[in-house]
């Protein structure tokens, strides 16, 4: 599948609004296996509830394998991964590798942020693995919120 | 006197060298003192970067004890990921203190590791077995954890699961008594979720793992305090728990330890500095023995040693010169503490939960699987997460809705019902906007807050 990712500026809101982001849109909220911290996720459970969506929060150091299961039975319309640990990358990698093996969510928008290495800003340098990797927009700690905001406000009506 | 109790133990086939528990004799011997023992969070992949950072520790302009801090993975058992990070020299946020095992440990810290300077193993792990295990085998002797501080704020563990490994981990820290050492463990129960949960709450987890600890054949443990965002409360808390302690744990050698808060932090020096500083004034102020600082470098990324050395120092220096003014007195009488909302708070769920059962780890799994104790904000399956808290005119962390617990001294004064995404920033960030800009007050800095959300980036908290 192509993954149309737009290099350096990397306007995901706009990317994603081609991608018929709806208002009743269900997310799925998750963090990676390795990160315990959750105050990244209530927050975002809140804001996208708060624009009228549907979110399903699983929490902190979610097994891979309890995700793509989690993945099938919801089947959202959007996973969202997020991790400010450090680790993103390499676990993001891991995880959207085998989400993208499997035939059902091989098209499902699949979106990360946070902080996902540990070099503070240059963390940036992650990006194009990762959406070489497969994920369809990448969203670092600094600019995320804004960034992210603009996307939950793209939905056009159903 | 409860430590020549715990370390009367004259073992000649211990050698001079060997360590017979130096983490909590040192906290002991600064006590008589009354000189605060200050401590990093610290961790690196490489034996040789980790070993450069506690020598740093060491030698700082300050009463230290070392930290070891372990990497993610290896928190999460999954040590093939942590020795696949280290193979690839991929971004590793700790040291994986399994996969290199007890012999490289123990080569790390060759010359380091001594009397004068003990090392505490930090990991956050829910199974911590065999991180338990291979510190032993380092001659490392003091750790930290708790069968539901290290479950629910940092796993998918069933709680279940955790109490009884953790239980087996103590056992295992407490079998070494035989052979004359007296190993330390430290509850993060002051710690949970890092912020915004009622000291009451916090006061009986930790006094709670404390007694779990001891069932499990404990003799030396310390009880965690995070500050949040009211130093009275803060202090009125501290006090509460000492006398608690001294009501529950009185056979055990104990100490406090403080946090400097764990929040998302101040942007500007001096409001990190202030709000070191008022960490340190909260541990002077209420004699507690160990304070474990922060950097203002940790809201975006891992510290350098330079950085922790500073925060070290910076701490240190503000101990001596409040102890030289004489702050060291309590705020608050012993019987006004007794009486005061926060103690009643903390023995009433502290009683509640012993009543359930005679096993502490049995009595907490019920605890929890009623909801007698909720933590607020706590995602964990196990947790029921009806509870809520708010923070008031005043900066006191208060109640807003108590779930299934009881706790009589609460009144339903909560202005909110449930919670916003920009209430939620608004108390997650009130720390670092009353450090930050301390002259503003809280209406016009609420305001500027939204007027900021353009720019304001989502931070490790």
């Amino acid at each position: 599948m192509s993954h149309e990712s737009v290099r350096g500026d990397h306007d995901a809101s706009r990317y994603l609004g081609a991608k018929n982001l709806k208002r009743d849109s269900t997310f799925l909220l998750s963090s990676t296996p390795s990160d315990a911290h959750t105050w990244n996720l209530i927050f975002l459970q809140l804001l996208i509830e708060e624009h009228g969506y549907t979110v399903i929060n699983l929490g902190a150091c979610v097994p891979l394998a309890f995700l793509i299961q989690q993945c099938l039975f919801h089947k959202p319309d959007v996973l969202v991964i997020s991790s400010v640990n450090g680790h993103g990358c390499d676990e993001g990698i891991r995880l959207i590798h085998t989400i993208r093996k499997i035939p059902e969510l091989q098209d499902l928008t699949t979106l990360i942020g946070g902080k996902l290495g540990t070099q503070g800003i240059n963390n940036r340098i992650y990006t194009e693995d990762l959406l070489t990797a497969g994920f369809d927009a990448v969203f670092h700690a600094d600019s995320a919120l804004p960034e992210f905001i603009k996307l939950l406000e793209s939905a056009k009506t159903p | 006197m409860r430590e020549n109790e715990v370390w009367n133990t004259e073992n000649p086939a211990i050698s001079a060298e060997a360590n017979p528990g130096w983490f909590a004799r040192f906290i002991a011997t600064q006590r008589c003192h009354r000189q605060l023992v200050v401590q990093p969070r610290m961790g690196f992949a490489s034996p040789e970067r980790m070993r450069r950072g506690l020598m740093a520790v060491h030698r700082s302009a300050a009463t230290t004890v070392g930290t070891i801090t372990v990497d993610s993975y290896t928190r999460v058992n999954n040590d093939r990921a942590a020795y696949e990070a280290l193979v690839n020299a991929r971004d590793l946020n700790g040291f994986p203190i399994v996969t290199h095992g007890p012999e490289i440990t123990r080569q790390m810290l060759k010359g380091i590791l001594q009397q004068n300077f003990p090392v505490q193993v930090r990991h956050g792990s829910a199974l911590p077995f065999k991180i338990i295990q291979t510190l032993l085998h380092a001659d490392l002797d003091a750790t930290e954890g708790g069968p539901v501080s290290y479950c629910l704020p940092y796993s998918r563990v069933p709680l279940r699961r955790a109490i009884n490994e953790w239980g087996a981990s103590c056992r295992l820290l407490a079998s070494e008594r035989t052979k004359g050492k007296v190993n330390h463990l430290e509850s993060f129960g002051g710690c949970m979720v890092g912020q915004l949960c009622p000291p009451g709450l916090l006061i009986a987890l930790s006094i709670l793992e404390g007694v779990f600890f001891r069932h499990h054949g404990l003799a030396s443990i310390s009880l965690s305090y995070a500050q949040q965002t009211n130093f009275q409360q803060d202090c009125e808390a501290i006090q509460a728990l000492r006398l608690l302690a001294n009501r529950y744990l009185s056979d055990l050698d104990w100490h406090v330890v403080i946090y400097t808060y764990m929040g998302v932090y101040p942007r500007t020096e001096e409001g990190a500095t202030r709000l070191l500083r008022e960490s340190v004034q909260l541990a002077i102020h209420t004699a507690s023995e160990r304070l474990i600082v922060k950097t203002s470098a940790e809201a975006s990324r891992i510290p350098t040693i330079t950085e922790n050395v500073s925060a070290l120092e910076t701490a240190a220096a503000w101990a001596q010169k409040l102890s030289a003014q004489g702050d060291q007195e309590p705020s608050l009488a012993d019987a006004l503490v007794c009486n005061s909302e926060v103690y009643t708070e903390a023995q009433d769920l502290i009683e509640t939960v012993l009543d359930l059962h005679l096993d502490p780890g049995e009595a907490l799994a019920l605890a929890f699987e009623r909801g007698l104790l909720d933590v607020p904000f706590c995602l964990h399956p196990d947790n029921r997460n009806r509870a809520r808290s708010f923070i008031d005119e005043h900066g006191w962390l208060r109640w807003a809705e108590p779930g299934s617990m009881r706790l009589p001294g609460f009144h339903n004064h909560s202005p909110i019902s449930s919670i916003t995404s920009q209430q939620l920033l608004e108390m997650l960030t009130y720390n670092e906007q009353r450090f930050d800009d301390p002259s503003n007050p809280l209406v016009s800095r609420t305001a500027q807050r939204n007027v900021r959300m353009g720019d304001t980036s989502i931070r490790k908290v």
